[in-house]
Parts: structure tokens; C-alpha cells; sequence
């Protein structure tokens, strides 16, 4: 942009505010700037004059760059937010949040962002929360200026530190304080900055300590205490990653016991082999994508709808696969297997052909996304932890259901001793279609939760059969259990292996290890008791 | 699943074999043959692919077709299946007898139809970016070979970005092992030590990274800046990029560069947690140019779908159907051998504003563009090549490869000449 055309926009956007005060004529001068801005370096030194303006509305504008969600009107060059209307976007005044009626799609442009922009924006935000009123989001703000290693903020920094009330926001300062000093070139101020973030495990301070411990240009003292507080540092950091690999291998576990259980039931109770399981939970995942179509303006609620649907439909289809297919071939194992894998072919090509080959998108709800943190360096990704929780649960519903309902009763009854339990005046078809529909549905909850976890397409079930044979057949057929016990155990192995052989080799030693345990033991973990076990 | 194949993949190739026949016999057509799947695996990449040809012959055909008659599609479903690939090809070529054909995807279904290719002498052009260490009479490779993709994108990260650590995370199959190779001899070169180089592999499909991006973490936290090279294969990478995001990595700590993501893959996730992670295609669909603007408006016409996005491979296919139609104007004939000959420096207008041109190696001239992830699934251009850049087939970078040319002019004539030895040996290197 040339000087001229600058001079002119700022003039055309200061005539309205000759009255207005310094701070507001700096922060209108940005936003002209900004909304004429050619280059991200323009753009930079624009969120510059309006973060540096410290006018109210500064941090909100910024905010909005940051996410994406800014655009200039094509004709005007103002800076507007939009939404989505019949016809194009309604748009608004960024500044002033006017409404400023629709305008077609073409008519408005988006104010881009890069990485680079993105962290000197998020540190211009930081800058602007300094004095935010609430101490965790004041908190934040400082840790970020910590990490942004420009001294000339220390001074800013002390000054907070001398008002500030909060302990917890006074702890953050010193932590920013003595993080910025990593830089300094004062030997004395540096040394004591090393002392004080021996208690921080964040990346940032190690690499910092890890650049200082080998840094040549720096004394001898310096050196040593840097190294020292890095091996500090490193054995938190070593038992937190002993934590996390355990809840890796509880969380990898327990995917794999939310895909085995249900064929647990197929499987282990009927002695069904299903080969179309798979696209059971598939069909799962699928009604998560159709629910949250349907209901766009609810994400965050539409994983409990999306649950029931998923049992019934995968249910339904579970039935009628019962009584279409596999119902004429009890005792007929290899047929059984052939035709259901006929099924998962056909099922997996109507998903293709009405859904498109390509991966459906099924967004991850905001309080499923993201991570907790436990202590500073130790965080838990919540989404794995709620499905953690939501398989134990399912694991727990199933085991009342088969313990203390009529139906479990039924159920446990046909599969000990079927004849007997005809001759009680049991509907053992009945029960066989129920039993196998209590399998589907499960399948399909399983698919609700993956559906949080990997892609959303025709092939989702293929990925997850052999695991759930394998954890049925390790845990003992027909118990349940033995499955949970079998699908966390190979959850937490094969994340003990990973970091050193590899994702490849570990799936392999899995594989072997497997081999070797039904050699030994063909009836797995737990095996069934009693004469009709044997038989 | 290997019933699947025996079983069931040969009973639906055979049905579209029978259907592809019924519609086949018209006088006096040029026949051009797709051989994409749009079963299997691979269907959700390379149906788009199909489409596309589909809509340049039909658009061919609005024009007048080619020498005075009208081009034909013979469309065959490979099934994600390699060998099937092999025996769809010779189909096409010897019962259908096409003139040319597009198709493929994986660099193995590709080194599965090679043979027949070479033996029947047919043309095959192949439009996805691959690792190279190949050049064929019969094969035009119009997507990128690796030093019109990954070696720009390290560039880009160690001289613009200041990367000086790297991780090299791929799937474990034969186009992320070769490409791996190189970059790791590439970087070696520069100057980068052992210690800074990880290398990890994946199977297919892989759903469960939370150990491998805790790893990279904390490979990341030794105080240089780091990246990560993805040649990590497309389904995979949903979770991977969605565990980077739950276990709080941002672009601009770690920022990912991906060969294998593109608008097309975007466009079936939550984009939320790729934002400002990185790509390096030869095309993307939001660059600013006329020609791009007519091919994305005339795709939804065609696909009756506005939403539907444009990629990297299908303008490979756009520029090689351009410059096989007009090899086939310029040698009069469609017969392979006049059009081989006639092909190399064909030039043709690419969608971003550049030209292409068909090298003597088989490979042709890219521009190459660093995109951005934004978070309506398109990609905002943060850098480029000054110009184009000839595709070079065996890579400089390789001990087995460095001396190796490839140039199908006479009187060279070979596509694997060792220019120490002078010797013209078997068309695969390795």
C-alpha cells in the first residue's frame, strides 16, 4: 500500500472521530490500516497500532482476526464479521457491530492469517489481558507473555507483580519474570531465573534450559545449573510420561474393548462368527454424522441423541441380518463366516454408494476436545477419557442386563443348554434374534465413540474385525471379562512396546505373542467352565 | 480379507466389464480409457479422478473431439485391487483397445499395470505425486515426482521457518520409505545430524498416535525448532491431526507439512485442529487465477454439487489429458508411438497461471505452492517456487540414482542411462 493511500484512509476514518481521544484515534488508524492491508507485514504492523492503541475494544478485534472470522467488504474496505444467510453472509461492523444487511458471497474477503501472524497475535492478546479481571484468564495471559521472549515486558511484568493480589496469578509473574531472564544477559539475574523454573515442565523452559546447558557463550556456573535443573526436570517429566503411557494403554484398551464386547456377545455367547461386525459399528458412526446434520445448531448435544439411534438402527440391522442370514446356518461356522462377510461387502457398498465413497465430517463437541491438566506437565486428552469412561459403562450396563433381567436370563439359559431350554417353553429364536441385536447395538455405540476418534468412511469397520477377534479369542470366548481384562491388557502392551519398536513392530510382537498364548492356552484368559464348554 | 479378493472383487469387476463392453461400440470414436477405482479402499480418492476425465472428454467433445471424431471414456473399476489393475489394463488396451490411458493412484497399483503397459506398448498417464526412481516409455508422470513437492517443502521450512529439527513420519509403504530416503539424504547434506532426525512409520490406517505425538513432543522440546515431514497416508491422518490438537500442539509450535493432504481429504473432517498446519501440492483450489476459476465453476457444473472441491491430482489429470489431446493433433494419429515422440515438449497452460511442459524424462514442469490449512478446508498460499520446476526422475539425492538419467529423445532413447557407466540398463532401478 502505498503512503498516500494510507494518509488518505486514515483521513477518511478520523473526520467521524475529530473529537475522539488519542487511544481511539490510534485504534481506528489500525483498523483503516488493517482493512486495506496487502501484506501479512502490513497486517502485522496494523494489529500492532491497534493492540498498542490499549483502546477497550482492541483485544475483542484482535480476537476475531485471530480466529479467521474477519473480512473487508470488497467495495468499501471495511472490516466486517459475518454469518451465514439464505443469500451469501449477513455482515456486520466489526468495530462498531452495526448491522449492515447481506451481501453475496463474492463481496466480502476474509483477512487472512499466517503462523507467523498467529503467534505475534496471540501475544498482542496476552499483552491486552494483562489486567483482564479474571485471574485464571490473567494467568494465561502472563505464562504467554513468559514464553514470548521480549524483554522489554519484564518492566511491565514487575509492575503487575507490585499490585498484583492473587497467589496464584503472583506465582504465574515470577514464573514469567524468571522464564523472560532465561534470555537475559545479566549472568546473576540468569542463574536465579534457572533456580526458579526448576519447578516448570513445559516445553518452552526446557528447550530454553537445553540451549543455555550447551551454549558456549555462557559461564561455566550457568552451564552446571542449567544441566542440573534440566535433569530435575527431566525426571518429572520421565514418571509423568510413565502415567501417560498407562492411560495411552487404558485408553487404546478400551477402544478395544468397545469393539470387541459387542461381538463378545455375537461371538463368545452365540459361537456366531460375525464378519460384518465391523460394519455394525461402521453403520454406528454413520447415524453420528446423520444426527449431526440433522441437528446443526446443537453439536454439543448431539452425541446423546446419536447414541440410542446408533444402538437401534445397528440393532435392527443386527436382526435382520439374524433372521435374514444366520439363522438358517446355526452350526454351520464356515458358512456363517462367508456369508456375513458378504454382508459387511454389501453393507460397506450401500454406505458407499448413498454417503459418496469419501469420509463424512462429524465434528468433535468442544467439551470433548482438548486435554485437563492434572499438574502442570501431566495433561489427559478428555476425549479418550470420556471414552474410556463410556466402555466401562457399557460394559457395566451389559453385565446387568445379563445378570438381572429376564432377557439376560433367557439368554444364559439358550446358550448352556438349548433343548432344556426350549423344552421350559423358552422362545429360543426369539431369543438367538434378540441376543444377536443386543451384539449390533453395542457395535453401533462403539461406532459413536469412534466416530470421536478416526475417520468417518465405508472402510471404518475393516480396521477395527481382527482387532475385536483377537481380544475375544485372548480374553477367553464367551466371557465377558475375560474380554475386558484381554482388551486392556493388549491396550496397555502394545503401548509399552510402541516408543521403543516401533507402531509396526509392536503390532507384530501382539500378533506373535498371541500365537503363542493359544498354543498354550486355546481357551484364552478365562476360560468357560462345565460340560457344555467341553462338549 | 484376502477372500475378499479371491471371492468377490472379480464378480464385480466382471459385471462392469460386461456393461463398459455393451456401451462400446460406436464407429469411428477415439476410445480413452479410465482406470480408476471406485470400489475398495481407494475409491475415496479416485472416483473424483474419474469424474474428472469424464468431464474433460465430455468438454472435449462440446469442441469437436479429436482429428474429426469423437472421443469415447471406457471406464473400468479396479477395486482398490493391485492385480486386478494389471488385468483391467490389459482389457482395456487389447479388447477395448483405447488409445490412451488415465489412471491409477498408489505407487503399487502403478508398478502393477507397468508391465502390461510396456509389453502391449499402450500410454498410461498417472497424475498423483510419487517417489520417483522411475521412468517408463509408456508412462507420463504428471503429478510430482519428489523434487517438485517434498524437497521444496524442507526448503521452505529450514531457510523460511528456521527448522532445524525434523521429524520424518510416513506410512509404511513404499512411497513414504523412498521419499524418506531422500529427504533424509537431502537434509545429511545440508548439514543436519543424525540426532535431529527421527524417523517413525506407521502401519495403514493408523488410529491410535497418542504415544508417537508424545514422542514427537517431546523430540520437540530440545530447544531447536521443529517439523514435522508427513507422508503419512490419507486415512490415518484424521487422528493424527486430532490428536495434535488434544494434546495441545498448534501449528506454531510444531507445524506439520503433509504431501498427501489436500482439499479434497479436508473436505471430510473438522478442520478445527489442522489450522496452520502446512501442505506442498503443485496446485491448490484457492489460487487467484482465470483459467483456475473456469475449471472450479465448469467441476460443480459437471459434478452438480457447489460445494464440491478441486485438487492437486485432478489438474494433473487437466494437463495431461490437454497435452495428450494435443500431441494427438500434432502427430495427426493417435498410434502411441507418433504420439510418445510428438508429446515431449508439448506445452499446455496449467490452473495457476503457469505452463506445463513434457520433459524428454517423461516428467513434466511444475510450479510448487506452501499452503496453509485454514479452517474452511482451503489453503491460503504462504509461499512459492519463482518459476516451474522439470520434474526429475531419479532423484540427486539417492548413491544408487545420483547418476542416473532419464531421456526418451533419440538417440539416448532410455529411461535409466548411467551417465559413468554409459550403460542403458532394465527400465526399474531398483
Amino acid at each position: 500500500m502505498t503512503k498516500p493511500a494510507i494518509i488518505a484512509a486514515v483521513l477518511a476514518w478520523l473526520l467521524p472521530w475529530a473529537s475522539a481521544s488519542a487511544a481511539e484515534e490510534d485504534f481506528h488508524q489500525g483498523v483503516a490500516a488493517l482493512a486495506s492491508a496487502a501484506s501479512y507485514a502490513d497486517k502485522e504492523a496494523a494489529a500492532a497500532t491497534i493492540a498498542g492503541s490499549g483502546y477497550p475494544r482492541a483485544e475483542a478485534l484482535l480476537s476475531t482476526l485471530l480466529e479467521g472470522e474477519l473480512y473487508t467488504t470488497r467495495d468499501g474496505g471495511r472490516l466486517v464479521t459475518t454469518a451465514d444467510a439464505a443469500q451469501g453472509y449477513a455482515i456486520r461492523d466489526a468495530v462498531t457491530d452495526e448491522d449492515l444487511g447481506s451481501v453475496g458471497r463474492r463481496d466480502v474477503s476474509r483477512v487472512t492469517v499466517n503462523n507467523q501472524l498467529r503467534g505475534t497475535l496471540r501475544s498482542m492478546i496476552a499483552g491486552l489481558k494483562l489486567r483482564h479481571e479474571d485471574p485464571a484468564e490473567r494467568s494465561a495471559a502472563i505464562s504467554n507473555v513468559g514464553e514470548s521472549e521480549d524483554l522489554a515486558m519484564l518492566a511491565t511484568l514487575e509492575q503487575l507483580l507490585s499490585s498484583e493480589q492473587d497467589g496464584g496469578v503472583r506465582d504465574a509473574i515470577a514464573m514469567a519474570i524468571a522464564t523472560l531472564n532465561l534470555d537475559s544477559t545479566d549472568a546473576a539475574a540468569r542463574l536465579a531465573a534457572i533456580e526458579i523454573v526448576r519447578a516448570n515442565v513445559g516445553a518452552h523452559v526446557r528447550s530454553k534450559l537445553t540451549a543455555l546447558a550447551s551454549d558456549a557463550a555462557a559461564d561455566e556456573a550457568t552451564r552446571a545449573a542449567a544441566i542440573s535443573a534440566l535433569s530435575a526436570i527431566e525426571r518429572r517429566v520421565a514418571v509423568y510420561e510413565l502415567v501417560q503411557m498407562a492411560f495411552f494403554g487404558l485408553s487404546l484398551g478400551s477402544i478395544l474393548v468397545l469393539a470387541a464386547i459387542g461381538l463378545s456377545v455375537t461371538f463368545g455367547i452365540m459361537g456366531v462368527i460375525n464378519m460384518a461386525h465391523g460394519e455394525l459399528m461402521m453403520l454406528g458412526a454413520y447415524t453420528t454424522y446423520v444426527v449431526q446434520t440433522l441437528m446443526p445448531n446443537a453439536i454439543g448435544a448431539s452425541l446423546f441423541v446419536a447414541m440410542p439411534a446408533a444402538f437401534l438402527i445397528a440393532a435392527l440391522v443386527g436382526i435382520a441380518i439374524e433372521r435374514g442370514i444366520v439363522r438358517t446356518l446355526y452350526a454351520r461356522p464356515l458358512e456363517t463366516l462367508l456369508a456375513t462377510f458378504g454382508v459387511s461387502l454389501v453393507l460397506q457398498q450401500t454406505v458407499r454408494t448413498i454417503f459418496s465413497p469419501l469420509n463424512r465430517s462429524v465434528i468433535t463437541p468442544d467439551w470433548l476436545s482438548g486435554s485437563i491438566e492434572l499438574v502442570p506437565g501431566l495433561a489427559i486428552t478428555l476425549n479418550r477419557l470420556y471414552i474410556l469412561g463410556f466402555s466401562l459403562l457399557v460394559f457395566a450396563a451389559l453385565l446387568v442386563v445379563l445378570r438381572y433381567t429376564r432377557f439376560g436370563l433367557e439368554m444364559r439359559a439358550v446358550t448352556q443348554n438349548r433343548a432344556m431350554a426350549r423344552a421350559m417353553g423358552i422362545r429360543t429364536d426369539r431369543v438367538d434374534a434378540l441376543t444377536f441385536g443386543l451384539g449390533a447395538g453395542i457395535a453401533g455405540l462403539a461406532g459413536v465413540a469412534l466416530s470421536q476418534l478416526t475417520n468417518v468412511g465405508p472402510n471404518l469397520g475393516q480396521a477395527y474385525i481382527v482387532d475385536s477377534f483377537m481380544v475375544v479369542v485372548f480374553g477367553g470366548v464367551g466371557s465377558l471379562w475375560g474380554t475386558l481384562v484381554s482388551g486392556l491388557s493388549l491396550g496397555v502392551a502394545s503401548k509399552l512396546i510402541e516408543p521403543a519398536a516401533g507402531a509396526v513392530m509392536a503390532k507384530i510382537f501382539v500378533l506373535l505373542f498371541l500365537i503363542v498364548f493359544i498354543q498354550k492356552r486355546p481357551r484364552g484368559l478365562f476360560p468357560q467352565k462345565g460340560r457344555a464348554a467341553e462338549s | 480379507m484376502k477372500i475378499n479378493s479371491l471371492l468377490i472383487k472379480p464378480l464385480a469387476a466382471a459385471t462392469f466389464a460386461a456393461l463398459s463392453i455393451g456401451t462400446a461400440y460406436g464407429q469411428d470414436t477415439i476410445k480413452v480409457g479410465i482406470l480408476h477405482s471406485l470400489s475398495g479402499t481407494m475409491a475415496i480418492s479416485e472416483t473424483t479422478l474419474k469424474d474428472t476425465m469424464l468431464m474433460m472428454i465430455a468438454d472435449q467433445n462440446a469442441k469437436g473431439g479429436l482429428l474429426g471424431k469423437k472421443l469415447e471414456a471406457v471406464v473400468v473399476d479396479p477395486a482398490s485391487d493391485w492385480p486386478l489393475f494389471a488385468e483391467k489394463a490389459r482389457e482395456l488396451i487389447e479388447v477395448q483397445k483405447v488409445a490412451a490411458v488415465f489412471g491409477c493412484w498408489t505407487s503399487v497399483s502403478r508398478k502393477s499395470v507397468l508391465p502390461v503397459f510396456e509389453e502391449l506398448d499402450s500410454l498410461l498417464f498417472y497424475p498423483v505425486q510419487y517417489e520417483g526412481e522411475e521412468s517408463s516409455k509408456n508412462v507420463f508422470y504428471t503429478g510430482a515426482a519428489p523434487n517438485q513437492q517434498a524437497i521444496p517443502a524442507v526448503d521452505y521450512l529450514m531457510n523460511d521457518i528456521g527448522v532445524k529439527r525434523w521429524v520424518l513420519a510416513g506410512t509404511d509403504y513404499v512411497y513414504p520409505r523412498t521419499t524418506n530416503r531422500i529427504l533424509e539424504a537431502y537434509l545429511k547434506s545440508k548439514g543436519v545430524a543424525d540426532a535431529d532426525i527421527m524417523i517413525n512409520y506407521t502401519p495403514f490406517g493408523h488410529s491410535d498416535w497418542q504415544s508417537i505425538i508424545a514422542q514427537i513432543k517431546t523430540f520437540g522440546s530440545a530447544g531447536k525448532k521443529t517439523a514435522v515431514v508427513s507422508t503419512i497416508n490419507g486415512d490415518a491422518n484424521v487422528p493424527f491431526y486430532k490428536e495434535l490438537g488434544n494434546q495441545g500442539i498448534s501449528a506454531e509450535d510444531i507445524p506439520v507439512v503433509a504431501f498427501s493432504v489436500g482439499e479434497e481429504e479436508l473436505s471430510g473432517i473438522d478442520t478445527k485442529p489442522l489450522v496452520g498446519h502446512l501442505a506442498a501440492w503443485n496446485y491448490f483450489m484457492s489460487i487467484d487465477d482465470s483459467t483456475n476459476d473456469a475449471f472450479i465453476s465448469e467441476w460443480t457444473k459437471f459434478i452438480k454439487n457447489p460445494k464440491r472441491v478441486t485438487n492437486d491430482p485432478m489438474e494433473a489429470h487437466y494437463i495431461g489429458f490437454k497435452m495428450w489431446a494435443e500431441a494427438v493433433t500434432k502427430a495427426g494419429t493417435t498410434d502411441p508411438d507418433k504420439v510418445q515422440e510428438a508429446i515431449i515438449g508439448v506445452s499446455v497452460p496449467n490452473l495457476t497461471g503457469g505452463i506445463a511442459t513434457m520433459m524428454p524424462n517423461h516428467h513434466i514442469t511444475k510450479p510448487v505452492f506452501i499452503g496453509e490449512i485454514q479452517d474452511d478446508g482451503q489453503f491460503e498460499v504462504v509461499w512459492q517456487t519463482a518459476g516451474t520446476v522439470p520434474g526429475d526422475a531419479w532423484s540427486d539425492f539417492l548413491p544408487g540414482s545420483r547418476d542416473i538419467t532419464a531421456d526418451w529423445q533419440p538417440p539416448l532413447a532410455c529411461g535409466n542411462y548411467n551417465v559413468k557407466t554409459g550403460k542403458c540398463s532394465g527400465q526399474n532401478f531398483q
